[in-house]
């Protein structure tokens, strides 16, 4: 297997403007030293807390935003000296779908006109285009008659089949998936993943999912990576993850998650204290320190760096957590 | 021991549309007891909200058409002025929302409009700040006494989720109405909120009706919960038995359609088709389009409120037979 995606310390800075005429002097990190890969045909969770940064770092993968430090490869194009021509072939290659389909669909433009769009773009004769649309209405399992309708005519589960459909039209091999199903009711949710996880095993796609739901995350992705203010701070194997987490912060989060059982009630959990704050200004030491209960003198002081703590998990912390087997 | 606070006797709301009567609400049984958190589930577009909405008489007002009992302590609200009704509202039932940001004047600082509802009750100014700071220490405010001070756009979700709670608090109201109130937070701050939610209920006694689609939070807190469908109560009852031992068919496949396992113990539950708007009431199951169960007779006869336990209700012909071998 090849790296489709590679990050290489990553970072996406916002200057903050102090007014008008002043000079700005902060900075926002909100993306910082990433690095990690993603393997053709792997599903990856994206998981933190908003404002962590997942976004962002999805942005600058779509070249929506430029980044200011660092490298991406996506499918051998480095993009930080990427030529028009090879922008092109990206373009056709990663597809996006966003949370709310409602919002990303044209409503004045029939469900066929904006499907085919992305394809005239990019020079698919209108003919083909048309045949196109047809073949990946069908791929999301909706009738062809919606076709012809607008976009206030369909419900939020058929909406987000048809902006899968428009993503799918360029046949691309890399899909950014940002909350896909947030705004879905459970029952359409499944119907969503279900079709994710078919359309992945019938074209090979590789998927990247944007989520703060770590059940979602549990259910359909193989490895995972969580984000804390704006830094990676634990990369691996799903299952691994969820069973050991390394980094303090992961465990808060899956203590935090919601459990599905009413059983499961007396669980041992830990409720983290506080919120992230705010990303302006970071100083150096680790970001997590003032709500970490195993913090030392040490983590803020010096940034901590990536260690290997099994093969295949990375984690950023000066004292992971240790498990006896 | 069990005593109930607020019971709600055949409600039905319907809207006046082009075309007739959308019906809403239809015939709605349930009742929420003293110091119990009662949770309300269903997917959007059940009538969970517009329950709620019901029992505060917040609903818009113009179109609908409200049949049926809302008693509060043997009172019914319905037949109570809009003068009584806000005398109750706060006081005796408070409410809190989705998006406290939409509940808060951005204008005034938060400590002054907890105080509000406290000078409402004849007490001093001094004494009332008193009391506002307490509160804001009773829903874990970090930095209680300064951040009385901080208007809402300097909080963040959780600290305005806090303050609406202490809001709620500061007239210590017997019933708590809290319509989705952690779906706008991240995962780490609803932790926080409902361990504050369950404080309540413990020191303060707080009935809770919590309306949420999140079976999380359900399976978290809830003591009983009733689930709804197309405007409908389908089942209520204990919640570990509507967790394990669901009767109505629609309950089962929503249990099976969380994503409560991984990839290798195969693929999500789903439910074909859509949730149908009710146009003009006939009789019939209203899951019946979306039943893999569905026989000649639901779309003929609308089911009966069945017990299968004295606290556990369901409304199918099938007597929780249904899917039993699946």
């Amino acid at each position: 297997m090849s790296n489709m995606v590679e990050l290489i310390d990553l970072q996406k800075h916002f200057a903050v403007s102090n007014g008008l005429f002043r000079q700005s002097k902060r900075t926002v990190k909100a993306v910082d030293n990433i690095s990690f890969s993603v393997q053709e045909g792997e599903i990856v969770g994206i998981v933190g807390e908003s404002g962590s940064g997942k976004t962002t770092l999805a942005r600058v993968m779509l070249s929506l935003t430029k980044m200011t430090g660092g490298n991406v490869i996506i499918d051998g194009v480095d993009l930080s000296r990427a030529t028009k021509k090879d922008m092109e072939k990206l373009h056709r290659e990663i597809a996006v779908v966003f949370q709310d389909p409602a919002s990303n669909l044209n409503p004045r433009e029939t469900l066929e006109s904006s499907i085919m769009r992305p394809m005239i773009i990019h020079g698919v004769p209108r003919s083909k285009a048309r045949e196109k649309a047809r073949e990946v209405m069908e791929m999301v399992k909706m009738d062809l008659r919606y076709l012809d309708s607008f976009p206030h005519q369909l419900s939020g589960g058929q909406l987000q089949r048809i902006a899968i459909a428009r993503a799918l039209a360029l046949s691309p091999k890399i899909m950014i998936l940002d909350e896909p199903t947030s705004a879905l009711d459970v029952s359409v949710q499944a119907q969503i993943l279900n079709l994710l996880l078919d359309l992945r095993e019938q074209m090979n796609l590789t998927y990247m999912i944007i989520t703060h739901d770590l059940n979602v995350i549990r259910y359909v992705s193989s490895k995972m990576a969580v984000m804390y203010l704006g830094q990676l701070i634990e990369f691996g194997d799903t299952e691994t993850i969820c069973d050991r987490p390394a980094h303090p912060y992961t465990k808060g989060l899956m203590d935090a998650a919601p459990i599905l059982d009413p059983a499961d009630r007396g669980r041992e959990k830990e409720i983290m204290k506080g919120d992230p704050g705010s990303l302006i200004d970071l100083e150096i030491g680790c970001r997590f320190y003032a709500r970490c209960k195993y913090a030392t003198p040490e983590c803020k002081e010096r940034d901590p760096e990536n260690r290997i703590v099994e093969d295949g998990h990375q984690v950023a912390c000066i004292h992971p957590l240790k498990y006896s087997s | 021991m069990k005593e109930e606070l607020l019971k709600l006797e055949h409600l039905s709301i319907d809207y006046k549309v082009k075309g007739g009567y959308l019906s809403a609400v239809h015939d709605v049984n349930l009742s929420v007891n003293k110091g119990e958190i009662f949770a309300v589930v269903g997917e959007s577009g059940c009538g969970k909200s517009t329950v709620a909405h019901s029992i505060m008489a917040l609903l818009p007002g113009g179109n609908e058409h409200i049949e049926g009992k809302i008693l509060f302590n043997g009172q019914d609200l319905r037949t109570l002025s809009k003068k009584d009704m806000e005398k109750i509202r706060g006081r005796h039932i408070g409410m809190i929302f989705q998006n406290p940001l939409d509940s808060l004047n951005p204008v005034y600082k938060t400590g002054s409009q907890v105080q509000e509802g406290i000078l409402l009750d004849g007490i001093g100014k001094a004494e009332a700040w008193q009391k506002v700071i307490e509160l804001y220490k009773d829903v874990k405010m970090p930095d209680a006494e300064e951040r009385a001070h901080s208007f809402p756009h300097e909080m963040s979700g959780g600290m305005r989720q806090r303050v609406m709670i202490a809001m709620m608090l500061a007239r210590n109201p017997a019933l708590l109405i809290a319509d989705e109130p952690t779906t706008a937070l991240d995962v780490t701050i609803e932790a926080q909120i409902l361990e504050i939610i369950k404080d309540l209920k413990k020191t303060y006694n707080t009935a809770i009706m919590l309306i949420t689609h999140n079976f999380g939070l359900v399976a978290e807190v809830a003591d009983r919960i009733a689930v709804m469908y197309a405007g409908e109560v389908i089942e209520y009852g204990d919640v570990f038995e509507i967790f394990h031992n669901a009767k109505h068919p629609y309950t089962r496949l929503l249990m099976k359609a969380l994503p409560r396992k991984t990839q290798k113990e195969g693929r999500l539950q789903t439910i074909d088709g859509s949730v149908p708007r009710i146009l003009d009431k006939k009789p019939g199951c209203r899951f019946a389009n979306r039943c893999p169960y569905a026989m000649e007779r639901c779309s003929l006869e609308t089911p009966e409120e069945t017990f299968a336990a004295e606290t556990h209700m369901y409304r199918c012909f099938l007597a929780g037979q249904a899917g039993r071998e699946a």
